[in-house]
């Protein structure tokens, strides 16, 4: 499959993957241009701008030795921790909810971060520790401290998607990191019984109100409620072939919320129908089929769990998105990988692109180019 | 088993490579799942998403529809429609309604009561029910509430039609009102329409009768809006239909004139066409203002009204019962003709009719000497009559009471007439299981006792006796109609009656100053002085203006051909001096209406103003004395429900009457001051027979 006439460092990149998710960048900038009333600006420019800069960002991290990926987890998991403490304190000084940081071209919340560097660490800590612990309780203590101190942090933030997210990437590590089955489905068990209880205890009146909602929209059309039935009016209406391009009434006319953001999938879905959504389903399944590939080639436990985490992450961004947008999962602030607009997000799942992208190389190593 | 084995480098790989797997299935499933929610949500749901999404982009408004109009006889408007600039609120879109009040006080100039009356009603109203801020607004105030419509959610300015009556309360109770649909009249109709802003339903009188042809079809207006209402282009205008007009019998002018000319007296004032039986006039005065009405009742007009004993809010033409004294001799005259009683028949009248140990007194203590039917008419002597209903009996009287349409409920297009009774022996003893007695007969024929009428049976009866006609009152205008059957009465009866009531009033009878000052006309009536019932203190003159004697006067023109009948009613007015001045500057208004406008202006000049003129003095009176302290008003339902009780009918008495009334004088004596009611702010009095 070489041509002699590439340069090998193009021809070395996963296309398999890059072009799709280019095909879905440029589909979700046409989204934005669409849902800003024909306009480049404010977020389709920057929406694929930010794609290019964040790819050269990704093809510098895949071009990252192994090595040093080992060496920076656990300080970069620390510098992590120490940000999303600052931010805090920061945000508690300033007397606001100022989560981020402005980093001039984008904001940047520390949490975004910490979802794969809970990855990133979890995986360094399953490669480091002796194959025979794997069964005992140390395989699980300082896992456990090193998502729950971030976990517990995103939470009070509060950050409830986030604070998911971040748990999400860790208990698939430990799943494939091949912790016993019957933890797994004890935990299960557990939470089965613990989800009432913080229900009633530990979640913020407007986290209940959501989940409530989400169980009968209608009871609250114009209340919390207004954001699941929009959004399913947006997709509902689209048909087959959707309203057409610059037609979408709902987000036009400011009927459907965070058009641009959190709900741009119904966006994108009341212009396109079923036909742009099942594109948007296939590039999604291409991408995690790639990077579950990468993860079973790996060379190494390291390199494995986390490619694999990576997978996760990026899978639990999307899967909870479109549930949401579709009414099956309730409303929490998580953004579609590639579509919806927003700097942070994008960052983080072009770092985890990135990474599976470096796990390929280390796989290939002395390998051939395109598989 | 597993558990024993060392666990090693290459179990866990293998697990990690089944696990993948199963991570991978999983993910692939809820891929799965995610594209059937798709195709569920945008195929099989997709109708009905459809529709929720064209109901989001598309807002419908409607347009009230231009309510048909109210025509006089000669096609002059009694009701009709103004164009005007109008600020409604919706209560549930109100973000800060206090806020919005305030601001919107300052673009509109509103006073503190009127603020009241509008949070009053933002307190009752539900949901989407529109509450009206002001109306007949112009330009200026309408643009500078529309350019900070932003600042205030919830608020709408629109232009639309406004219900004007252009003579005011002359009409109101021949007319009624209209107002904003309740919540009960939502609740039975469901028609968007009554809970669109400006739209009005009738809510008495004619108003509300013929509320359905009146009312016409909405136009509707459809724009694509924003979420937060912005209009983002106009879809299509439907226009609305107009209702249809109704074309009442009524002369306007003379209508006004009627309802302006009773001035401070409380009253009414029948007019009725001797051919055909067509009201010209229908007045109760004092009335609310319609115009002011249909714009929401504020509370000082409330208080005002309440608070009257002129009771403005009754529709005394139709409600209002009363004794109608004397004005029954024409009719107890044509009884006896009818009976077979020669005219020429007298009685000796001593001033009393000593009847076993009784004696019943005249209203003439002097008495009237010899007197026969043309006398005992004119000079409306009650021996005669006491004498010859006990030959005759009372049952042939109560007849021809009823043939002459007392007792009687006419069909006219208004809820519930008050019809009065017509006493007689069997009726007596069923409802109050006693004998008739004499004093019954003598009460009845000078039309006391349990005698009572409302003002237009006695222009039926007045308008039937002088045209010989069997005469039914109609409001609604019909060319058409059949001719109205002969009453089969002899015509020398007829004429015989007619000269005995010319005699009252261009002869030697009670009511000498009634003559009409126009060449050749010649007018004839019967007064009547009716005391209050169960109040028989006093000579019902110089006392308390609730006990004074009612006035009435009864009369047609020209008396030789009649055409024009006339019954006029004042309630404590003193007697039928303060009737018969009415009824003949009324009359004089359909030969001469310059000359009867010339009079009419220089007594408005000593009552302080017309209608309209006095209202707005009491109004601002009231304003002034009690601002925002006067208690909140009703809301359009109950206010409605106060105006219907008003005009239920009276109850009849409970208790049977034991003795004969005193008959009330019936001189052609001067006329009393009449005082001004409490509470009204008019000028001084001045007698109401004055400009003879």
């Amino acid at each position: 499959m070489r041509r002699a006439y590439i340069p090998a460092a193009l021809s070395r990149q996963p296309w398999g993957v890059l072009l799709p998710l280019l095909m879905l960048v440029l589909f979700g900038g046409a989204v934005l241009y669409s849902a800003a009333g024909g306009h480049f600006q404010p977020w389709a420019a920057t929406h694929v701008a930010r794609f290019f800069v964040f790819l050269t960002m990704a093809m510098v991290v895949a071009r990252i030795p192994q090595d040093w990926f080992r060496r920076a987890a656990l300080p970069a998991y620390g510098a992590l921790c120490v940000l999303l403490v600052l931010v805090e304190l920061i945000g508690g000084i300033g007397g606001g909810s100022q989560r981020w940081l402005n980093l001039g071209f984008m904001t940047l919340q520390p949490s975004e971060l910490m979802k794969p560097g809970i990855v990133l660490v979890l995986a360094w800590f399953y490669s480091v520790l002796p194959t025979g612990e794997t069964r005992t309780w140390r395989a699980l203590a300082p896992p456990a401290l090193l998502v729950g101190f971030p976990a517990a942090f995103v939470m009070l933030q509060p950050d409830l998607g986030t604070a998911l997210a971040i748990c999400f990437g860790a208990v698939c590590v430990m799943f494939l990191a091949g912790l016993p089955l019957r933890w797994f489905l004890g935990a299960g068990g557990a939470g089965a019984v613990i989800a009432p209880l913080a229900f009633f205890f530990a979640l913020h009146d407007y986290q209940r109100k959501r989940v409530l909602v989400f169980m009968d929209p209608e009871s609250d059309p114009l209340g919390a409620g207004y954001h699941i039935t929009q959004s399913k009016i947006a997709i509902g209406s689209g048909g087959f072939f959707g309203k057409g391009f610059g037609h979408g009434s709902q987000s036009h006319l400011d009927y459907l919320p965070e058009a641009h953001t959190d709900f741009v999938f119904a966006t994108m879905a009341e212009e396109w129908g079923m036909l742009g959504g099942l594109f948007v389903l296939l590039v999604f399944g291409l991408v995690l089929r790639w990077g579950l590939k990468v993860a079973l080639r790996a060379p190494d436990r390291f390199s494995r769990l986390l490619a694999a985490g990576m997978v996760a992450t990026i899978f639990f961004y999307a899967c909870i998105n479109m549930m949401m947008v579709m009414g099956l999962a309730p409303v929490v602030g998580i953004p579609l990988p590639f579509l919806s607009h927003g700097g942070s997000s994008m960052m983080t799942n072009m770092v985890c692109i990135g990474t599976i992208m470096a796990v390929d190389r280390w796989s290939r190593r002395g390998a051939t180019g395109l598989s | 088993m597993k558990q024993k084995l060392p666990l090693t480098s290459a179990i866990l790989t293998n697990r990690f490579e089944r696990r993948t797997f199963v991570l991978g299935m999983a993910q692939a499933s809820v891929g799965a799942l995610l594209a059937t929610r798709l195709a569920y949500l945008s195929i099989f749901e997709n109708e009905k998403y459809k529709a929720a999404s064209e109901s989001n982009r598309v807002n419908l408004s409607l347009i009230p529809p231009r309510r048909g109009w109210v025509l006089d006889r000669n096609g002059a408007a009694l009701a009709s429609n103004r164009a005007d600039f109008r600020v409604d609120v919706i209560p549930d879109r109100l973000v800060d309604a206090d806020d919005t009040l305030s601001k919107l006080s300052g673009l509109l100039g509103l006073t503190a009561d009127k603020i009241n009356d509008i949070k009053d009603k933002l307190d009752k109203a539900r949901g989407f029910q529109p509450v009206e801020v002001a109306a007949k607004l112009d330009w200026d105030k309408f643009a500078a509430v529309s350019v900070r419509l932003p600042e205030m959610p919830g608020v709408i300015p629109q232009r639309g039609y406004s219900r004007y009556y252009p003579t005011g309360p002359s009409v109101g109770h021949l007319v009624g009102y209209v107002g904003p649909a309740s919540a009960e009249d939502y609740e039975r109709e469901r028609n968007p329409l009554l809970i669109t802003p400006g739209f009005k339903i009738g809510k008495d009188g004619l108003e509300k009768h013929f509320e359905v042809r009146l009312r016409g079809v909405p136009g509707a207006r459809r724009v694509e809006a924003t979420a937060s209402g912005r209009v983002v282009r106009d879809l299509g205008t439907r226009e609305d239909v107009p209702g249809q007009p109704i074309q009442l019998t009524i002369l306007g002018g003379l209508q006004d004139y009627a309802a302006r000319r009773i001035g401070l007296e409380s009253g009414s004032v029948v007019v009725m066409d001797c051919a055909t039986g067509d009201v010209l006039a229908m007045v109760s005065m004092p009335c609310y203002d319609p115009n002011s009405f249909s714009d929401g009742i504020g509370r000082i007009e409330w208080k005002m009204l309440s608070e009257d004993d002129h009771v403005p809010l009754r529709n005394k033409v139709l409600r209002g019962l009363y004794p109608p004294g004397s004005t029954v001799k024409p009719l107890v005259a044509m009884a006896f003709l009818e009976a077979g009683l020669d005219p020429k028949a007298s009685v000796n009248c001593a001033g009393g009719l000593r009847v076993g140990n009784r004696v019943f007194h005249c209203w003439n203590h002097h008495g009237h000497g010899s007197t026969d039917m043309l006398k005992g008419i004119y000079q409306s002597c009650d021996v005669y009559f006491y004498h010859f209903a006990q030959q005759i009996g009372m049952d042939k009287i109560a007849a021809m009471a009823r043939r002459l349409g007392l007792g009687q409920e006419f069909p006219m297009p208004y809820p519930g007439q008050s019809y009065g009774t017509v006493p007689d022996p069997a009726w007596k003893l069923r409802k109050y299981h006693k004998e008739w007695a004499i004093y019954d007969t003598v009460n009845a024929t000078i039309g006391q006792g349990y005698m009572l009428v409302n003002p237009l049976q006695q222009a039926t009866m007045v308008s039937r006796i002088a045209s010989g006609l069997q005469l039914t009152p109609r409001l609604i205008l019909d060319k058409h109609a059949a001719p109205p059957p002969s009453m089969g009465f002899a015509q020398d009866h007829l004429d015989l009656i007619h000269a005995a009531m010319n005699e009252v009033v261009n002869g030697r009878g009670t009511a000498g100053k009634a003559r009409i000052p126009i060449e050749n006309v010649l007018m004839a009536g019967k007064t009547g002085t009716a005391q209050v019932v169960g109040l028989q203190h006093g000579n019902g003159k110089n006392v308390e203006w609730k006990r004074r004697d009612h006035g009435h006067f009864i009369c047609f023109a020209p008396f030789d051909k009649p055409r024009y009948a006339c019954a006029v009613a004042i309630e404590h007015g003193g007697g039928s001096p303060s009737a018969y001045p009415i009824a003949r500057d009324v009359m004089t208004y359909l030969f001469d209406p310059a000359k009867a406008m010339a009079a009419l202006e220089e007594l408005e000049q000593g009552w302080g103003g017309n209608v309209q003129q006095r209202m707005a003095t009491r109004y601002n009176a009231f304003a002034a004395q009690y601002g925002t302290s006067a208690p909140r008003a009703p809301d359009e339902a109950q206010a409605s429900k106060v105006v219907e009780d008003e005009n239920k009918p009276a109850p009849e008495p409970s208790a049977a009457q034991t003795d004969a009334a005193p008959p009330a004088p019936e001189p052609d004596a001067p006329t009393p001051q009449p005082t001004p009611s409490p509470g009204t702010a008019g000028g001084p009095a001045t007698p109401a027979n004055g400009g003879q």
